[in-house]
């Protein structure tokens, strides 16, 4: 059994090395206001994160992860470049699975760098390589971009391709709305009557805050929807052969560009994962072993919009990832009110790390 | 020791609970006053009965506090995560049977999907800068229901009794409730979206996983076994 002083023995050699490797050391508060959480995530924060309260500040939450409180503090009088680490515990609700723990030690490590994004991404990659190597662990990596730029380069509406965006970490409603652009689901005779009537009433009650001019402009939009043109089954067929990429680096860049052929929004991604292996292969990254995945990452509720990695153990598929992390561009956009700096980090979970040491 | 069945506290659920057992032979009865909650078994040896709230039956049995317990799938699930590993059904009663259900206004004519409440929850949220509210008390399988169904862009407030009516008092704009003939809904201008409801409950017989047995009560537990489930 691992005690809690072994592992935070570890977790503070993990940061010292990551200070080694150039980064300030930080700290943050364990309660975080719920509202910038929630704002981020939804509801679906409850079933992830501790909520608490009280009468004068309101619902905070006991810090699901570090990343949030740090890019905030970065954002608000952060230095450039700046490169961060941390060490602390971490508190996940867990309603399904009593063996995963429900607060655990995360050491991390965080670039915020405009200069050479491909060299940031093998900086943290390589990092947690070079410290998880004695494990041999699998290590799985993708890039959300690509599926972000197959999406924006589909011959489709505007709204189509922003409803597919903001489902991108959802695969379930993303495949759902991808078969609804594409005619493959048959309408319900309710939406057929709607879109039928030449003008339409709202004959019940108004109630509630959500208005008529709400309504009938959605109606219009449903309108609009249904005489789109569906999606080709060619356009569905090449973001499938996307998602269904999973190779060594380098056979994965060989199919990818294949498919940029055909689907030319893509093209500039497919440059930057290779520019990306090229900077992993000068930190002594294997590239040639190396997989990529194009659908890593997407079912994690996270905050990801480029390279995203994860290390495991081989012989515990049931496990969570001992090593994670990826880009977030668009989230130093979102807390930056205003500002926004490409940043991309990686956490480690030294308990995770000790149970495997110790193991015969 | 006796072996301690739970049965609700009040109203139509604990009637047919009682008439429930008396058809097999099982008599229980609230005794003293009409505000007390203590009852009386006959029919079968080593048995006593607890009244409680249909709420605290789940937590009471998870806890292994009473054997027995009759009480609704709804509240078992929402109130005990894995609760096959705590309780088991052993025979639903045959009443009590409702929807757990996603109802709108009826004034929205252009939502009937999970996909049309998505769709109107994000703009919602762009127009009014706040998060379509849903108004239940059971979060957590609202929660799974709509992470499942990949609907986001909400927000769950809490409502404990008269869910129907917070989307005319504007504290919600949608609910999600338990309902056996919409009737209710329907008389506060909501409809019910077409899908499967979030959960079909009813009222059901649990029997705890965790309550202890003393060597005694073995002979009692077989024969409330098989008188009930005969």
């Amino acid at each position: 059994m691992i005690t809690r002083a072994e592992t935070l023995a570890r977790a503070a050699e993990l940061r010292r090395y990551f200070e080694d490797a150039g980064a300030q050391p930080v700290e943050t508060p364990i309660l975080q206001p719920a509202r910038t959480l929630l704002d981020l995530y939804g509801e679906d924060i409850r079933a992830r994160a501790y909520v608490t309260s009280d009468a004068l500040r309101g619902e905070q939450m006991l810090r699901p992860d570090f990343t949030v409180p740090v890019v905030q503090m970065h954002m608000a009088h952060g230095a450039e470049p700046a490169r961060y680490t941390y060490a602390g515990e971490v508190f996940r609700r867990q309603e399904h699975d009593p063996d995963r723990a429900n607060e655990f030690v995360q050491v991390g490590y965080e670039v915020f760098d405009r200069a050479d994004p491909a060299a940031a991404d093998a900086e943290v990659f390589a990092l947690m390589s070079d410290v998880t190597a004695p494990l041999n662990l699998r290590a799985a990596t993708g890039d959300i971009g690509v599926l972000m730029a197959a999406v924006q380069g589909l011959r489709t509406t505007e709204a189509r391709k922003a409803a597919l965006l903001r489902h991108i970490w959802r695969p379930r409603r993303f495949r759902a709305l991808l078969d609804r652009y594409a005619g493959r689901v048959p309408v319900s005779q309710e939406r057929q009557d709607l879109l039928a009537k030449a003008d339409v009433r709202i004959e019940a009650p108004l109630i509630g805050k959500r208005s008529a001019s709400e309504i009938l402009a959605r109606v219009e939009r449903l309108r609009s929807d249904a005489r789109a043109p569906s999606l080709s089954s060619g356009e569905v067929d090449l973001l499938d052969a996307l998602l269904n990429v999973r190779e060594t680096i380098p056979f994965a860049l060989e199919h990818l560009r294949d498919i940029a052929v055909d689907l030319a929004s893509i093209a500039s991604a497919v440059e930057r994962i290779s520019r990306r292996a090229d900077a992993l292969a000068s930190r002594g990254v294997d590239i040639e072993s190396l997989p990529f995945e194009a659908n890593f990452g997407r079912t994690s509720m996270e905050y990801y919009d480029g390279f995203v990695f994860g290390f495991f153990n081989p012989a515990r598929p049931d496990q969570p990832a001992i090593a994670t992390g990826g880009r977030y561009d668009a989230l130093t956009r979102r807390l930056g009110q205003g500002t926004e700096i490409p940043a991309v980090g990686g956490v480690l979970r030294p308990g995770l790390m000790l149970e495997l040491e110790a193991r015969p | 020791m006796t072996i301690k069945l739970a049965v609700p506290s009040k109203g139509r659920l604990m009637e047919k609970t009682f008439d429930w057992f008396g058809e097999r032979g099982i008599v229980l009865t609230r005794t003293g006053s009409d505000r007390e909650y203590a009852g009386a078994v006959e029919g079968i040896e080593g048995v006593s009965l607890v009244l409680l709230s249909a709420g605290e039956v789940p937590r009471e049995l998870a806890a292994g506090r009473i054997h027995f317990g009759v009480t609704g799938t709804d509240l078992v699930q929402e109130k005990l995560p894995l609760w096959e590993q705590q309780i088991e059904s052993m025979t639903e009663l045959g009443f009590g049977q409702a929807d757990l259900v996603l109802a709108v206004p009826q004034a929205w004519v252009d939502v009937d999907t999970l996909d049309d409440l998505d769709a109107a929850a994000t703009a919602f949220r762009a127009v009014h800068n706040m998060r379509l509210r849903i108004a239940t008390k059971y979060h957590r399988l609202v929660r799974e229901y709509l992470r499942h169904g990949g609907v986001a862009d909400y927000a769950l407030v809490d409502s404990q009794g008269a869910t129907e009516g917070t989307v005319a008092n504007e504290t919600a704009e949608a609910i999600a409730d338990i309902t056996s003939s919409g009737e209710t809904l329907r008389a506060n201008h909501l409809k019910i979206l077409i899908e499967e409801p979030i959960l079909r409950s009813q009222a059901t017989l649990w029997r705890s996983r965790t309550a202890e047995v003393a060597e005694a009560d073995r002979g009692v537990i077989s024969e409330f076994v098989e008188r009930l489930s005969g």
